[in-house]
């Protein structure tokens, strides 16, 4: 009887998060191991001799020989692998070979810029994403929802790198109503400390108040156009999902009780279209993440999708195998980031885990 | 006085081959009594309950003569007009408490939203008294179950109580036991019945049980094809004059007579007329 099943239910609901807690992470490290066995074969795959790297290209036999083993390549390749993980685990992911610098404090550098950026895009794309998809469901059919499609269509299909010039063109050049080119102007580098590498947070932090201003100016049209390109798809997805949900029955039974139109859209449907569509944004703020070359390109933006363009044509693999991780476990983390937070939304999930 | 008046009503939706009339031009007074409503699968039955608390899914379309609850017109009616009828004064239980509860919201927070929506207040207790009064054996921990968390049983008890707690006049009751078990089905209908006896509220009963609904209606409509063919005292079902009803009639196993071949029911196309 449902009674009697309920009781052992309840009961054990606090340590059901134990054996599900360990679940998810064993999930986790097995991703883990799985994308650095990728990464490190990757690495032996490619046609890029890593000792000329090293040494270049015009050093005698005898040099060659020596780097080769002390680059470790004469071991058998599971031990290769073996002292790769070793050496990843202790945060070092090798030189690189156009800076000279480990690769880790290389993309500590440039990463916080795509943070800052990715950030910045994916609060915009939800912002407003999540309200037109709702608004264009609740208004299907209608002009309002053929101009949010629209809307969404063009935001889909517009090259950004066009819509980042014409922006630049309009905004900067011409009404000079925002920075230009970069993260901030020379003028303010200097004028506060790079503490988290987030400038926003920095200056805001500091009482920087100018620099934060110019801060805001550089990320404003960059910010706009990511989160502009995240909103198409978000409120596309949205809209969907909201049809699905304002279709069922729960919902006629909201209305039967009386439920004001207002709560039954925005507390009853959105609160079930909430767990697909966290989904939907954890893996849209993933791919903001992982650089958008083109912005970062048009925008002169020092973040991760631009040294990571550079490092492939450098052929610089070092670079590039790191960059691969790091993106890889970010896609990692929002995974379990959205996995955790569906358990919360949808109290079905808790009790499968 | 009748609670609800219905007078040729009518609902149709647009489809490509033109407008579909799914129920076309019922006709019936109601009282504080319980009234079935039988017929086959898509014969209006749903879309005529469903009508009456105005919810036609759109883009279908309810039209009528008169359609008044209680004295008010419910043709034109404001959408405040509803909420203020809706919940408090009449209510729907669904078919499928799987699919009619939200499962991401507490039975005790879906019970308390129906409460508030009807100008009662969000008191916890009067919701636990619903739900002992639908013999939940265990209000405390229903009330904060999510409804995955209950069975079929359980689950179209809570629906009820949801129903009920705001006391209306009028209860609709859209096949409530079609998707439980047999076992369950005469305890959930026991009690809906016990409790809309109790408050002398108006029900109105649709299923395509015959024998269910003679035996816990008073009076019973039986539809075919969007229109009442007939329309009659549940004690006078054996004396059915239409010979739909009579074909329904004649399916109904019997457990000392065994029929074969399987009767089937006949269909005249003059019934549509």
């Amino acid at each position: 009887m449902a009674d009697a099943d309920l009781g052992e239910g309840r009961r054990r609901a606090l340590p059901e998060w134990v054996p599900a807690l360990a679940r998810i992470l064993g999930t986790v490290a097995v991703t883990m191991l799985g994308l650095m066995l990728i990464t490190f074969f990757i690495g032996r795959v490619v046609p890029v001799d890593p000792v000329i790297l090293v040494i270049g290209d015009r050093a005698p036999k005898s040099v060659y020989d020596r780097t080769f083993i002390e680059l470790g390549l004469d071991k058998p390749i599971w031990q290769q692998f073996l002292i790769y993980l070793g050496q990843v685990f202790q945060g070092d992911l090798g030189d690189s070979f156009l800076t000279k610098r480990p690769i880790i404090s290389d993309i500590a550098r440039v990463f916080p810029a795509t943070l800052e950026l990715a950030t910045v895009g994916i609060l915009i794309g939800t912002l407003f994403g999540v309200p037109l998809g709702v608004f264009a469901a609740v208004r299907q059919g209608k002009l309002a929802d053929q101009v949010v499609r629209v809307v969404g269509l063009i935001g889909y299909s517009a090259p950004i790198f066009w819509l980042g010039l014409l922006g630049l063109l309009l905004f900067y050049a011409r009404l000079h109503w925002i920075g230009g080119p970069g993260r901030v102007d020379i003028s303010f580098e200097y004028s506060f400390t790079n503490r988290t590498g987030l400038m926003l947070l920095d200056t805001a932090m500091q009482g920087e108040w100018a620099a934060f201003r110019n801060v805001v100016g550089h990320i404003a049209l960059p910010g706009a156009l990511l989160g502009y390109l995240s909103m198409a798809y978000i409120s596309r997805m949205s809209r969907s999902f909201m049809l699905n949900e304002l279709g069922q029955e729960y919902i006629t039974t909201a209305r039967v009780k009386g439920v004001p139109e207002r709560r039954i859209i925005w507390v009853h449907a959105l609160r079930n279209a909430a767990v697909p569509l966290v989904t939907v944004i954890a893996l849209s703020y993933a791919g903001l993440l992982e650089g958008a070359v083109l912005t970062e390109t048009v925008f002169s933006w020092p973040g991760l999708g631009q040294y990571l363009t550079n490092s492939l044509q450098k052929a610089d693999m070092n670079a590039v195998l790191g960059c691969t991780l790091v993106i890889g476990t970010i896609y990692i983390g929002l995974n379990l980031l959205s996995d955790l937070l569906y358990t919360l939304l949808d109290p079905r999930v808790r009790r499968r885990t | 006085m009748s609670l609800l008046s219905v007078e040729n009503l009518r609902v149709t939706f647009p489809t490509r081959q033109g407008p579909s009339e799914v129920v076309r031009g019922v006709t019936f007074e109601l009282g504080r009594e319980r009234l079935g409503i039988v017929g086959e699968s898509g014969s209006g039955k749903s879309q005529t309950g469903r009508a009456i608390l105005g919810l036609t899914p759109p883009p279908g379309k309810a039209t009528a003569d008169r359609l008044e609850f209680d004295g008010i017109d419910l043709r034109n009616a404001s959408a405040r007009t509803w909420r203020s009828l809706r919940g408090s004064r009449m209510s729907m239980v669904m078919q499928d408490p799987k699919y009619s509860l939200n499962p991401v919201m507490t039975i005790g927070r879906q019970l308390i939203e129906a409460l508030r929506y009807s100008g009662g207040g969000a008191a916890k207790a009067e919701a636990m008294a619903m739900l002992e009064a639908v013999q939940i054996r265990d209000p405390e921990r229903v009330f904060r179950a999510y409804p995955h968390e209950l069975s079929g049983g359980m689950g179209q008890r809570a629906m009820i109580a949801m129903m009920l707690v705001t006391k209306p006049d009028l209860l609709i009751a859209d096949e409530p036991t079609s998707a439980l078990d047999v076992t369950v089905q005469v305890e959930v209908l026991r009690i809906l019945d016990g409790l809309v006896r109790d408050r002398g509220m108006g029900l109105i009963f649709i299923s395509h049980d015959l024998r269910l609904v003679s035996s816990f209606c008073d009076r019973v409509l039986v539809m075919y094809a969007g229109r009442v063919v007939e329309e009659l005292d549940a004690r006078d079902l054996s004396k059915a004059q239409h010979p739909y009803t009579r074909g329904l009639m004649n399916c109904l196993p019997k457990i000392d007579d065994d029929q074969r071949p399987l009767p089937v029911l006949e269909r005249d196309a003059a019934w549509l007329e």
